[in-house]
């Protein structure tokens, strides 16, 4: 990858990194309810949304930050929603758990498990009939992936042609369950050939390989129309939600993967290709570190929504 | 007798139950948690704690953590209840109810009338409901009501821990399939519970409170809020009755309808959305059956007909609150 891309998308990794640090820090401070947050898969949601074009859509879950973030969301913004306040994408009525954002193209966000499995067939089929170009990017997580409607969806979209990219942010845990607990399989890829369609798995630490292999996937789906799953072998670094003390963890098991924070990588790869040395990386870390501190300052600042919300966008 | 919260009143039951019936299993996401490892005991219990210690005690043969698969594992409680064993399926909220309801009305609540009488179904679904826990729309919904429509379901909604662990004990000897709602925010309320097991029978209501003027009816949470209007309306110098049906289904029509020809006012007080609820199903009864005791109309506190929303401070005016059921009353006063 190019300088600069590489470093744009340290930038984001870096923004996501600092939003998540910063909720569970108010968290922490009971200012807003703990979150699911996506400490650890920053490189998983920048490869696969910088890869995609402005009209492509996303369908996410309640691990959605880091998607958002990539999209371009505003932190003031989705910080102002985690807070239950009007300024929030949602009004304040999603809270983490569901922001969907039109403008930004992420259009439907679940909370119940594979719900956006679900839809994103439906999604798909509309931007086809519609004559519409671009791919949708439905990113679920690996315990989604042992529910049947993850192969109903597939089966679904390899029968009627869909331009899906699936996205399985393989993290290795299903709340406080592990992976290995819940599925004999090393993983979700090998369903894609039973289903007839492409798939390929991504070391998801690794920022430039994860862009690199979602390129090459929605490169497929724009020739073929057909649906690919993307498998992105990560980790949840921080627990299910805050607070938990992931007590559950085993401790070598999270060294291990520590070790390889997509953020550390990224950073050693872009010092020791002379792509940018430690202070302007650092400089990075302060611009973010300042944008989040305003974003904080934006939210506290938006009001709360008005009572008569509570009965607005009731039709039925 | 001790102090028990409603969560360990429910461990009790689950492990007294387990411990006198080697058929009782318990399955459900995060029931035991971690990576299986060998010596790791009880990494997590149920995602709010409530099954803790029971894989320590009765293995993973019995406490079976399961993907995150309502569809399949819902389905296998049930098929395993029909044929021989005794589940305790817990399904983390009611809203993923969503993904399992076909196992748990087509066919379980069928199984006993469509099979001639031949099949028994002894499963009991535990499930978390309600609102306040700042959880938003798809997991903060309360919904008996759903179950409650179901013929061939039985429907539990207990409201505090000495309810909780007296009807557990009694799902669980049940032959019928049991639908058995925790309230969330019930979890760390205290009060005494007897060590030993007991039951408490479906289609018996409690009287929590015995008064003059009002019959409340409330349900699950909304027990304590009505005890607390009450207790707010007493120094007003009106009093209530309050009772807590224990079961929507079966339902104990005949205490509501002598409650109310006692009292002559009836206030209803359901956390669920109005239409097609307890409320509403709890009022038509009266109308239908002691229509002629009754000296003012009946009322009914519950939340607006919406979803629950996310903003702490639109959720606390969506939920029912004693402050509301003491306005009803006395308007029924009036
Ligand atoms: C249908 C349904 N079942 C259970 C849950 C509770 N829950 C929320 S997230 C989660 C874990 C999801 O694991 P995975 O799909 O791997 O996504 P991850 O959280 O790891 O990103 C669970 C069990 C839910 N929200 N919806
Ligand atoms: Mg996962």
């Amino acid at each position: 990858m190019r300088a600069n891309t590489l470093i744009q998308a340290y930038e984001r990794m870096a923004l996501i990194r600092a939003y998540e640090n910063t909720v569970v820090s108010l968290a922490g401070q009971h200012r807003l309810p703990g979150t699911c947050t996506s400490i650890g898969q920053e490189a998983s949601a920048v490869g696969v949304v910088s890869a995609l074009s402005s009209d492509d859509l996303i369908l996410t879950n309640h691990r959605s930050a880091g998607h958002l973030l990539a999209r371009g969301a505003d932190p003031a913004r989705m910080l102002a929603e985690v807070m239950g306040k009007s300024g929030g994408y949602c009004g304040g009525k999603s809270g983490s758990l569901h922001i969907s954002s039109k403008e930004l193209g992420v259009v439907l966000t679940s909370t119940i498990v594979g719900g956006e499995l679900s839809l994103v067939t439906g999604v798909a089929l509309a931007r086809t009939m519609l004559g519409q170009a671009g791919v949708v990017a439905c990113f679920f997580g690996d315990g989604a992936a042992c529910q049947g409607r993850f192969h109903e969806s597939l089966n679904l979209a390899a029968v009627w042609k869909l331009p899906i990219l699936y996205v399985c942010e393989n993290n290795q845990w299903q709340a406080f369950v592990h992976r290995q607990e819940t599925m004999l399989a090393d993983g979700v890829v090998g369903h894609a050939a039973g289903h007839g369609i492409g798939g390929s798995r991504v070391d998801g630490m690794d920022v430039e390989a994860v862009r690199e292999a979602a390129e090459h996937a929605i490169s497929r789906i724009r020739e073929t129309g057909a649906p690919h799953l993307l498998e992105v072998m990560t980790y949840r670094l921080r627990g299910h939600f805050e607070p938990d003390d992931q007590a559950y963890v085993d401790p070598a098991e999270l060294a291990r993967w520590r070790a390889r924070d997509p953020l550390v990588l990224l950073r050693r790869r872009l010092i020791e290709s002379g792509m940018a040395d430690e202070a302007d990386l650092d400089r990075i870390d302060v611009e973010v570190g300042v944008r989040l501190d305003r974003a904080v300052g934006v939210a506290d600042a938006s009001p709360y929504p008005e009572r008569r919300e509570l009965t607005s966008d009731v039709y039925a | 007798m001790s102090k028990k919260s409603y969560r360990q009143a429910i461990n009790e039951a689950l492990a007294q139950e387990m411990r006198r019936d080697p058929t009782v299993i318990v399955m459900g996401e995060d029931n035991v948690g971690g990576m299986g490892a060998p010596g790791e005991d009880d990494a997590w219990g149920g995602v709010l704690g409530v099954t803790k210690g029971l894989m320590p005690e009765f293995g993973r043969d019995r406490v079976l953590d399961t993907p995150i698969t309502e569809s399949a594992f819902i389905g296998a409680a049930v098929g395993a209840a029909a044929t021989g064993l005794r589940p305790v399926a817990e399904l983390m909220f009611v809203d993923f109810l969503g993904v399992c309801f076909d196992q748990i009305f087509n066919q379980a609540a069928k199984f006993r009338y469509m099979f001639g009488g031949k099949a028994v179904t002894p499963v009991v679904i535990r499930t978390m409901y309600g609102a306040g826990f700042r959880a938003a729309s798809q997991h903060s919904q309360c919904l008996y009501p759903i179950f409650t429509h179901i013929p061939g379901l039985k429907v539990v909604v207990p409201s505090s821990a000495y309810e909780a662990k007296g009807l557990l004990i009694q799902s669980i000897r049940d032959n019928d399939p049991v639908i058995f709602l925790e309230h969330k925010v019930l979890y760390d309320e205290i009060e005494e519970v007897p060590d030993e097991p007991y039951t408490i029978p479906f289609g018996e209501a409690n009287l929590t409170r015995e008064g003059d003027h009002v019959t409340i009816v409330a349900l699950g949470r909304m027990v304590g809020f009505a005890n607390k209007a009450a207790d707010m309306l007493e120094k007003e110098g009106i009093t209530c009755t309050v009772v807590d049906p224990r079961t929507t289904s079966p339902l104990d029509e005949d205490t509501i309808i002598e409650a109310v020809e006692d009292t002559g006012r009836l206030v209803v007080v359901d956390e669920a959305s109005p239409r097609c609820g307890m409320a509403a199903d709890i009022s038509a009864l009266v109308a239908q059956s002691a229509f002629k005791a009754l000296k003012a109309p009946i009322l009914m506190v519950t939340p607006p007909h919406t979803p629950v929303p996310f903003a702490p401070e639109l959720e606390d005016a969506y939920i029912p609150t004693p402050d509301k059921i003491a306005d009803a009353v006395r308007r029924v006063m009036a």
